[in-house]
Order: C-alpha cells, then structure tokens, then sequence
C-alpha cells in the first residue's frame, strides 16, 4: 500500500506537485497518467526519498521510504532505465545490485531470463543498448529482490507492443499474488493496456482518479456534425460544455441528451456515440485539455 | 478487473537487516573496476608504477640508484591518478546518474558517501604498496644491471608517512567531488590545488611576510611537505597539519556533505 498525503513540491514559484493525495493499493496495477511535466516523476522520486517534498508526505505500508530495512528487497523501483553508466555491462549492473541486496549472483542470470536478455547481450556495455533493452534491464533491476512494493516510472517507454503486453502480464502476476503496482505513463494507450486503476495528473494536481471502468462511464459522449461550430454553440446555449476532440465534440453527458440538443437546433450529426467505446483517448484529453500545454480551446472567435 | 477480494496481501517486513556496511564497501569497490574507464584508471597505476621504475633503472647515473629516486619517479603520477579515483567514485553518481538506483537501494546517503571514502583510501593504500613493491623490484634489478650496491635510504616509517601524503591528496580530492558533484569540475579543482595554488600561495609569502609566517598553519600542501622529512613531521609540524587541513579539508568537506545529504538525486 502506497500511501500519498498532501504532497506539495515547489521549484521557486513553480508548483511541480501541488497537494496531491492518492492510494495504491495491493493486489491491483496503478496507471500513473499525466502529460510530460505533469509532476509524476517527481512524485515518484519523493516516494523513493531521492527527492525532498515541500509539505506532505508518502508512506509505504505506513513507513518512510528511507526507514525501510534493506528497501531493494521490498521496494522495487525503476525510475530512469538510462541513469546507468553508459561503460558497465548490464550483467555488472544487476551484479552490483544484488551485491547491496545481499542476494546470490545466480539472481542475476535468472533476472536476465525473466527480462529476455541474452547471455551476449547482457555483457555489452549499456551504451550499446536501445531504449527496450535498458528498459528490460531497469526491470529487472527493479524485480530482482522480490519486492512487494513497485514503482516504475516510465517502464514501457521503448518496449515494442509485444514488450508492453510482456509487461502487462509480468505485472499482473505480480499484483495477483497481492503485490502494489504504481507504474506512470504519458501515453494513456499503455496505462490502458496493464492498469487496473487510473490516476491522471496534470501541472502538478490530480484530475481524476477511480477505476478504468469508472472513468470510462465518466467520459461521456463524443460527437461528430457537419457544423461542429454550429453544434458547439447549441450545446452551449444548452449548458453543456463541449470540447474539441480530434475531429469532433467531447460532451459530458450521455448521447440521448445530446441527440435532442441537436434535434431541437436542426443541426445533423455525423456521429454520436458513448466517448468510452473508443477508449479512454477523449477522457485523457478531456481531463488534462485545461491544464496541459497545447491550447485545446474548443470554439476559439466562434463563440465569443 | 482480475483482482478481487480473495486476492492476497504482501506486506512490508519490518524485521529484515539492513544493508551491513562492510557490503557496501564491496560494492562501491567493485564499482571502480567494472566500467571500461575504471578499469584502465586502476590498471594505469601500475602501469605508471613499472614505466617511471624502469626509466629510473635506465636514465639514472649509477650513484642515484636508490630506494628514493624509485620513490620519487612514481611520486608525481601517483599524486594525480588517486585524488582522481576518488573523485570519480563520487562523481560519477550524478555525471553518469547512477545515483538514482544506487541511493535508491541504500536510501542512507551518508552510509554511502562513507563507503566510497574506505573504498577510495584502501585502492590508495594498495596502490601506494603496490607502487613500493614494483619500486623496490626495480632498485634490486637496477643495482645489479648497474653493478653499484643495492641502496635502500627509506625507511619504513618513510614509506608511511609518503603513503599518509597520498591519502591525503586522495581525500582532498574526494571532499572536491562531494562538493562540485561534476567530474571535470571536480578534477580541474583537483588540479587547480595541487599545481596552482602552491605557486600563488609562495608569491604570497615572498612578498608578505606576515603571510609567510601564518602560511605553515594555514596552508595544506605547506604543511604536509613535512611528511617527506627525514624521520617525519615534529610535533609543531602535526598542529600545522592539522589546523591547515581544518580550512582545506573539513570545513569545505562538512559544507559538500551536508549539501550532498539533502540535495534532490535526478
């Protein structure tokens, strides 16, 4: 269990986690989702005591990271697969972790295997490596201890699609047998893919949390007209509050209401359906559209 | 959803050991040998060690075939080559990263930074013995080549007290590395103390003379040429070494540690 209360980190004025609060619980993958920047890494950091927080704190089943005993066997932690010394082996990487773990040196060809590194592979230097091999290898040096905490940031970056379904289950066995899984993602395509519970962040605050199947029932209805201009300002008029979605309208009401809405203004839609059936991509967008970067005003000039 | 109710718990145990000291010791000593750099830093120490014993053997009239002018010849690359160990041991937790894995499985910094200190005076101390045992392999091989008479002119407690000096060298340099946490810039620092300094800190003293009386107490590199004193430092010369290594050594060392404590690893 991964206790986060009221965490603040501040950068001079800039407020890179601002009073965040979540759970993780045991026996269940976290999807860790935000925009780059969003504050998820730095949290990460603060859980793993690299990083002091401004206020607040998090507690791994109760306890501060860094009064945890021998944490590598209880915590597993990958925070950037290519902070390794570009000169050393991968082998000699996860040799000196299980050096400082205390665990035997047959550890390492077995995390070797559990992660698909070969035995040539493994004895190249990391500056050798792609992205998905130092990834695997962060990995493993992350699972090496047996841990029953983990907390990857970023893992699946680099991996190819066969790599983050290899993940998925690596992960899941892992939360099955009542481990605490906390993984981030900027790309809501993988979080879909290996999490059971959603926690979206964006400029440092939380914007949503709960279940994949409760933010999916949440997202609404995505729409699609010939006038989406037309379509926006009715719905307006109607006390929605629509916003531009890749080609269409993402409303937070369900397709019948805005059906009628449409109707009643004679406006006919190309497409209305439920935002979830096509992912959670629109809820992503939707949810970090007023706190990330690119502007995603819906009706700029329209509808002033 | 696969997880339901029936699904197991696993806990944090309390009651596991810590990580021992000593293993940490290993591990940071293992860290200087297994990158490619690391490797070839040791390896040239007893490179250096052979190459200045045999030109010594070959270079040097007859007369000056002694213990001491093998001693000397690996003096000065021993004097650039530890502190620089030292630095990149630290160094190199934030220039190459590694930082964020190695405090992240011993989250106790201090522990850390103090088993990088042993490791490094260890390798200096082995080096140093290592480099007197090629030395004395060369005046031996020397003498006879030459035909003159095998001349040892150190003693023993010479040989600690020149090895005292080394070490020193050594931590200064890994106080630098705690302090600048930057490998070129540490190393430059390094040298900018070791070569630069000592000439300012002279001009200094040739022209002020209060300088030149205060300069034994406050100056590190004055005060520890005493080490290579026949019979080694009286015990004025040790207060000067001591209260000289206040300003050069523990003061600024306190300041790097108490930074490199509470600074964020990323």
């Amino acid at each position: 269990m991964i206790t986060v209360q009221n965490l603040t980190k501040t950068y001079g004025p800039f407020r890179a986690v601002d009073d965040v609060s979540f759970e993780c619980r045991p026996g269940a993958v976290t999807g860790f989702l935000g925009p780059n920047g969003a504050g998820k890494s730095t949290t990460m950091r603060i859980m793993t005591g690299l990083t002091p927080p401004t206020a607040g704190n998090v507690l791994i089943d109760g306890k501060h990271y860094r009064d945890i005993p021998n944490p590598g066997r209880q915590v597993g932690v990958l925070l950037d697969a290519s902070a390794q010394h570009a000169g050393r082996t991968g082998r000699e990487i996860l040799t000196l972790s299980a050096m400082t773990m205390g665990l035997p040196t047959s550890r390492v060809d077995e995390m070797l295997e559990l992660v698909s590194l070969t035995p040539s592979e493994s004895k190249r230097r990391v500056k050798n490596y792609s992205l998905g091999m130092r990834q695997r290898l962060g990995i493993a040096n992350a699972l090496m201890g047996d841990p029953k905490v983990l907390i990857l940031d970023e893992p699946a970056n680099g991996l190819d699609p066969a790599g983050i379904h290899w993940m998925r289950s690596l992960l899941r066995h892992y939360a099955d047998r009542g481990g605490t899984v906390l993984l981030s993602s900027h790309l809501l395509h993988e979080i879909e893919i290996i999490a059971d519970e959603i926690i979206v962040i964006g400029q440092g605050r939380i914007v949503a949390q709960g279940t994949k199947a409760e933010l999916l029932q949440s997202a609404g209805s995505f729409v699609t007209s010939g006038d989406n201009q037309a379509l926006a300002n009715a719905l307006t008029a109607a006390g929605q509050a629509p916003a531009a979605v890749a080609n269409g309208l993402q409303v937070s009401t369900d397709p019948a209401e805005i059906g009628r809405i449409a109707l009643a203004a004679g406006i006919p839609l190309v497409e209305l359906r439920p935002a979830g059936g096509a992912g959670l991509e629109e809820m992503f967008l939707q949810l970090t559209s007023d706190t990330q970067r690119e502007a995603l005003a819906p009706t700029s000039g329209g509808m002033a | 959803m696969s997880a339901t109710t029936a699904t197991p718990v696993q806990h944090i145990s309390e009651d596991v050991p810590g990580i021992p000291f000593a293993r940490l010791v290993q591990v940071e000593l293992r860290k200087m040998f297994n990158t490619r750099s690391g490797f070839w830093l040791m390896m040239s120490i007893g490179i250096v060690a052979v190459l200045a014993t045999t030109i010594v053997m070959f270079v040097v009239p007859d007369e000056e075939i002694k213990f001491g002018t093998f001693g000397t010849a690996f003096g000065v690359p021993m004097a650039i080559l530890l502190p620089i160990i030292a630095i990149l041991s630290v160094t190199s937790e934030w220039s190459q990263r590694t930082g964020l894995v190695t405090f992240t499985l011993s989250p106790h910094r201090a522990s850390v930074i103090g088993a990088k200190a042993v490791a490094s005076v260890l390798v200096g101390v082995v080096s140093m013995l290592i480099a007197f045992g090629i030395g004395a392999i060369g005046n031996v091989i020397g003498a006879a080549v030459n035909g003159v008479d095998v001349v040892w002119d150190f003693e023993v407690t010479d040989l600690v007290y020149i090895t005292l000096a080394n070490v020193f060298g050594l931590l200064i340099g890994f106080m630098l590395g705690i302090l600048i946490r930057n490998s070129a810039g540490a190393i430059v620092a390094y040298f900018v103390y070791a070569f630069v300094a000592p000439s300012l800190l002279a001009i200094l003293a040739a022209f002020q003379d209060w300088f030149e009386d205060l300069q034994p107490w406050i100056d590190f590199n004055y005060a520890q040429a005493a080490l290579f004193n026949p019979g080694g430092p009286t015990g004025e010369e040790w207060g000067q070494i001591g209260s000289s290594s206040l300003i050069w050594f523990f003061i600024p060392m306190a300041f790097g540690l108490w930074r490199v404590l509470k600074a964020e690893v990323k």
